[in-house]
């Protein structure tokens, strides 16, 4: 029986759920043009979650619900993030949803209902709540995907996202099962135990690759990463920015959790897949990135070489190297919502802004998004000083120190080649004559201006001084 | 205040920028005095910089130090020494002229131009101060994005292209520094640059980092074969661009050189010092050839930039051949001594050709040899500057250019007479060129109608050549303060150079 002691240590989640429930209901009361409360609503009910994980941040992890749940530092520092892009979300999407006439309630309950979701994955304690946080997270956005409902585009994506995913959850689940078969046990802490007395039977390696590519699958490392540049294009803006923030958190969660929680005695059978997967998403994210002309398909495909550098920080399957890759995940998140922010207050009633060539001549027409959008470029392909390439350092140093000087040499060589695709973008911004009647203008609304600004120039701030939020990941991983 | 001297001068340009870019494009005047103001600020701090440095000490001075990132035991530390003082001298120097002349040039974001020029001398400073390499690298790149933002925008019409081939050639070299530099912080853990000098590597360890700092540092020299980045750059970029880019940037290779590869890996130093004398002495005869068929000045200009640079390297590396090979501590100390006085004067008389160029482009709006012709009949205070910079460029005694590469071809000649014999061809082809240009240009008759209506320089641009003018004649006539200020220091570091770490 749950004693009063579990569901303390899950308060967070729960009132989030409460929340969540609360504010469907009071959509359903509420004048359309009341809406806006929902909104401010919403945000506040994040930002209260935020304190709740910080505030009641156990000093050791403990465990309720008998295993199931597991609360300690890296699922802190995991949900604070994951809650913190979705309320930046919020506040980027509002103009966005309202000018397309999708400022509906279910857009703020499902990105709740989603944002449980990679609560309950990043703190799972068993696979059983692996899966159960990964099937709340991607039932919520593949409706969220399909929330424009009218656009033929979103509703392609929506299928390719719910066919492929499925296939992708049947592929863990099938995992799961041969490594249940192999140990008989859910639990990730007894199957850690398991695993290092069983030594590597066949049967827990085949369970093994199925659960990597359920992972693969969810970061978007290729070749497990088909559905990312259609999702990215077809999802309304307000919902890409989104998959580009905190299921990115929740997919390192998930890694950590399976390879290291459960199967971490078998790193080297690991770490070489994932150096595979590694090569294979600079490679593809990289050399692809730069024929596109979609600027969200450009994004995409940098998310892709953006997860083969937080796979060089899993690599080492060591605490620096899961430091590192946090480091890198939480870097991403920020820059990916400031990057999709900028597009979002860029673009209006009739106008995406999401061709490159849309962007042409900002800094005549926008100095200061011209400017946000620079930081977030050069932050993405990791130029100092920027947050972005002390992020690269982390990940390259610590594929180094796991020997792997041919994988960080790799990594190396395709940080030039995506600076070109990044540099592209600034040329189109500050080189290119804006386009005669072209639209680009700032959004009005100032919380979007504030938030966006203090976004990007964060990337700035935290390169200057990343010591705190590097000391802060490495302190969840106790060597 | 003054107990953080160092990074005062870092980042007062750089924060000084902040209300630059504020003035905005509807008050460009109130953006042009604020950078003026910002720059001169700078350039006397740096002079009282000057006055504080003890240059009887070879040991790093003005050090200050403090963690940067505590769980990595990253600092944030600078300190200088003679050699970075007087880089960090010609930085601020032309930082000022820069601006002055850019002034009514730059119509288009003059706010946008001058804020970029302050960032981009902020950080090269930061480069000569720093003592750590991870903060050093930092400055290295960051370096980077102002000066593509300077090409990118005001420059020429193929700007694009060169200002995107800039980048990542040059980030190309440096990412494999970057590599270098981890390796080596997991071996010592630390960045610090002294600890790293003091850090035992086997031959094959220092094989591989003499290699990745080549990449980095011959890019940005640039050395033969990497230099095809450089021509285009400079055609394309704006002036003030070209200028910072010769005058300043071009030495962060050379000094790149004498503070990684030299202490870090002094044995493969030695071992393949054969590779960047060959590539100097390419550089140096070869491109001075390349130079002479040029009919676009900044071409030609940029070329024998290339052809300069080489007797940087060649000084810095010919030591190795003369302190490890004959044991001759003073002739390897001529050698590196020829070859800092050569970065400085080439920071000066590149810096001046540049500006004369863009004096004649502003004009003419053509950098075409052939457009020209007999403009000492229009312009004859221009033409007064524009012969001198060119004989300074030529290396004739009496300028700055004749004493570095002096000093390198003497040691040089110690070392190995051929070596010498053909790096002193630079001396006949490097006047060639230069003359042959300034022939094209200046004298004869006037060919094309514009050049007629062409009007002399003004005060603004009197100012800014008068400045050069008098820096290349006082390094000229009077090397020795400069000497003296790098003396202790480049002693110090041809010492180093016999250590063995094996």
């Amino acid at each position: 029986m749950p004693n009063i002691n579990d569901i303390l240590i899950m308060l967070p989640e729960l009132y989030l759920v409460v929340a969540a429930c609360l504010l469907l209901l009071l959509d359903a009361f509420m004048k359309p043009e009341q809406r806006h409360w929902l909104h401010w609503l919403s945000v506040g009910a994040l930002l209260m979650a935020i304190y709740l994980v910080v505030a009641g941040q156990p000093a050791q992890p403990v465990v309720a619900f008998g295993g199931m749940f597991v609360r300690d530092g890296v699922s802190e520092i995991l949900k604070a993030f994951a809650l913190l892009s979705t309320a930046l979300v919020f506040v980027y999407a509002k103009p966005y949803l309202i000018d397309r006439k999708l400022f509906v309630g279910e857009f703020y309950t499902l990105m709740i209902f989603a944002v449980i979701g990679v609560m309950l994955l990043v703190s799972a304690g068993s696979l059983v709540t692996v899966y159960l946080g990964l099937e709340l997270l991607t039932l919520s956005s593949y409706a969220l995907v399909a929330l424009n409902r009218d656009s033929q585009l979103s509703s392609e994506a929506a299928i390719k996202y719910f066919v492929l995913g499925a296939l992708a959850s049947g592929m863990l689940l099938y995992g799961m099962s041969m490594v249940y078969g192999a140990t008989a046990t859910l639990d990730l802490a007894n199957l850690h135990t398991a695993a290092a007395h069983t030594g590597a039977p066949k049967l827990l390696l085949f369970g093994l690759i199925f659960m990597i590519v359920g992972i693969g699958f969810k970061l978007g490392a290729a070749p497990f990463h088909m559905w990312i540049p259609d999702v990215y294009q077809g999802s309304p803006t307000a919902v890409t920015i989104f998959i580009g923030s905190a299921p990115k958190l929740a997919a390192f969660g998930m890694a950590y959790r399976l390879l290291e929680s459960g199967l971490g005695d078998l790193s080297h059978h690991w770490q070489q897949m994932l150096a595979v997967l590694a090569v294979l998403s600079l490679a593809i994210g990289n050399l692809v990135a730069i024929v596109q002309t979609n600027l969200k398909r450009l994004l995409a495909y940098s998310t892709i070489s953006h997860m083969g550098y937080l796979l060089l920080g899993l690599v080492n399957a060591g605490p620096e190297g899961y430091a590192s890759a946090l480091f890198y995940a939480i870097s991403y998140a920020l820059m990916s919502t400031a990057a999709f922010g900028v597009i979002l207050a860029l673009a209006r009633a009739g106008f995406e802004c999401e061709e490159i060539d849309d962007l042409k001549g900002l800094n005549q027409r926008s100095p200061w998004m011209a400017f946000l959008m620079m930081l977030v470029m050069f932050s993405l392909a990791g130029v100092p000083p920027m947050f972005g390439f002390f992020a690269k350092l982390l990940v390259l140093q610590a594929a180094i120190h796991a020997g792997m000087m041919w994988l960080a040499i790799v990594g190396a060589v395709f940080a030039i080649i995506g600076l070109y695709y990044y540099l592209r973008v600034v040329k189109v911004m500050y080189f290119d004559k804006p386009v005669e009647g072209s639209e680009l203008k700032m959004q009005a609304d100032p919380s979007v201006r504030v938030v966006l600004s203090l976004n990007a120039i964060s990337l700035l701030v935290l390169g200057l001084s990343w010591g705190p939020l590097l000391g802060w990941c490495k302190s969840v991983f106790p060597g | 205040m003054f107990n953080h001297l160092l990074s005062l001068l870092i980042w007062l340009p750089i924060v000084g920028a902040i209300p630059v870019l504020l003035a905005g494009s509807g008050r460009p005047n109130v953006a042009r005095w604020t950078a003026l103001l910002v720059a001169v600020l700078t350039f006397v701090f740096s002079l009282y910089l000057l006055s504080q440095y003890n240059a009887a000490d070879s040991a790093k001075q003005l050090t200050e130090s403090h963690m940067w990132i505590a769980s990595l035991g990253v600092h944030y530390s600078l300190a200088v020494d003679g050699i970075s003082i007087a880089l960090i001298l010609l930085t601020t120097f032309v930082g000022i002229l820069v601006i002055v002349g850019a002034w009514e040039v730059i119509q288009n974001n003059p706010h946008q131009y001058m804020a970029a020029m302050l960032v981009l001398e902020g950080l090269m400073i930061g480069v000569f101060c720093a003592t750590d390499a991870l903060l050093f690298y930092v400055f290295f790149e960051a370096m980077l994005i102002p000066m593509f933002i300077l090409i990118g925008i005001w420059g020429g019409p193929r700007r694009v292209y060169a200002t995107i081939k800039f980048f990542i050639y040059t980030f190309l070299g440096s990412i494999f520094m970057l590599v270098g530099l981890i390796y080596l912080y997991l071996k010592a853990g630390t960045f610090d640059l002294q600890a790293l000098a003091a850090l035992p590597l086997s031959m094959k360890e220092q094989s591989w980092l003499f290699f990745a700092f080549l990449a980095a540092f011959a890019v940005k020299v640039p050395m033969v074969p990497v230099h095809t980045w450089l021509p285009d750059a400079h055609v394309e970029a704006p002036t003030g661009g070209s200028v910072v880019l010769a005058a300043v940037m071009l030495k962060i290779g050379g000094y790149g050189f004498l503070r990684f590869s030299l202490p870090i890996v002094p044995d493969a130093s030695e071992a393949y010092a054969w590779v960047v004398i060959g590539l100097s002495l390419i550089a140096v005869l070869y491109i001075g050839y390349v130079a002479l068929v040029q009919e676009d000045m900044k071409k030609l200009v940029a070329y024998s930039s290339v052809a300069h640079m080489g007797f940087v390297t060649l000084g810095i590396f010919i030591a190795f051949m003369l302190v490890r090979g004959a044991g001759n501590m003073d002739a390897a100390k001529l050698g590196m001594q020829g070859a800092m006085v050569q970065m400085i004067s080439h920071g000066f008389v590149s810096g001046a050709m540049f500006s004369c160029i863009g004096v004649l482009y502003d004009r003419l709006h053509s950098r075409q040899i052939k457009d020209y012709g007999g403009v000492i009949n229009v312009m004859p205070w221009f033409g007064f500057f524009y012969v001198f910079f060119a004989m300074a460029n030529s290396g004739l005694p009496g300028t700055s250019g004749f004493v570095g590469e002096f000093q390198v071809v003497l040691a040089s000649f110690q070392a190995n007479p051929w070596i010498a014999l053909f790096a002193a061809f630079t001396l006949i082809i490097g006047a060639a060129y230069t003359l042959w240009m300034v022939k094209r240009v200046m004298w004869g008759d006037i060919a094309n109608p514009h050049v007629a209506e062409m009007k002399d320089i003004n005060g603004r641009e009197v100012f800014v050549l008068g400045a050069f003018a008098a820096a290349v004649l006082v390094l000229g006539v009077w090397p020795q303060p400069l000497i003296h200020l790098m003396d202790s220091s480049v002693t110090q570091l041809v010492q180093q150079l016999g250590n063995h770490k094996i």
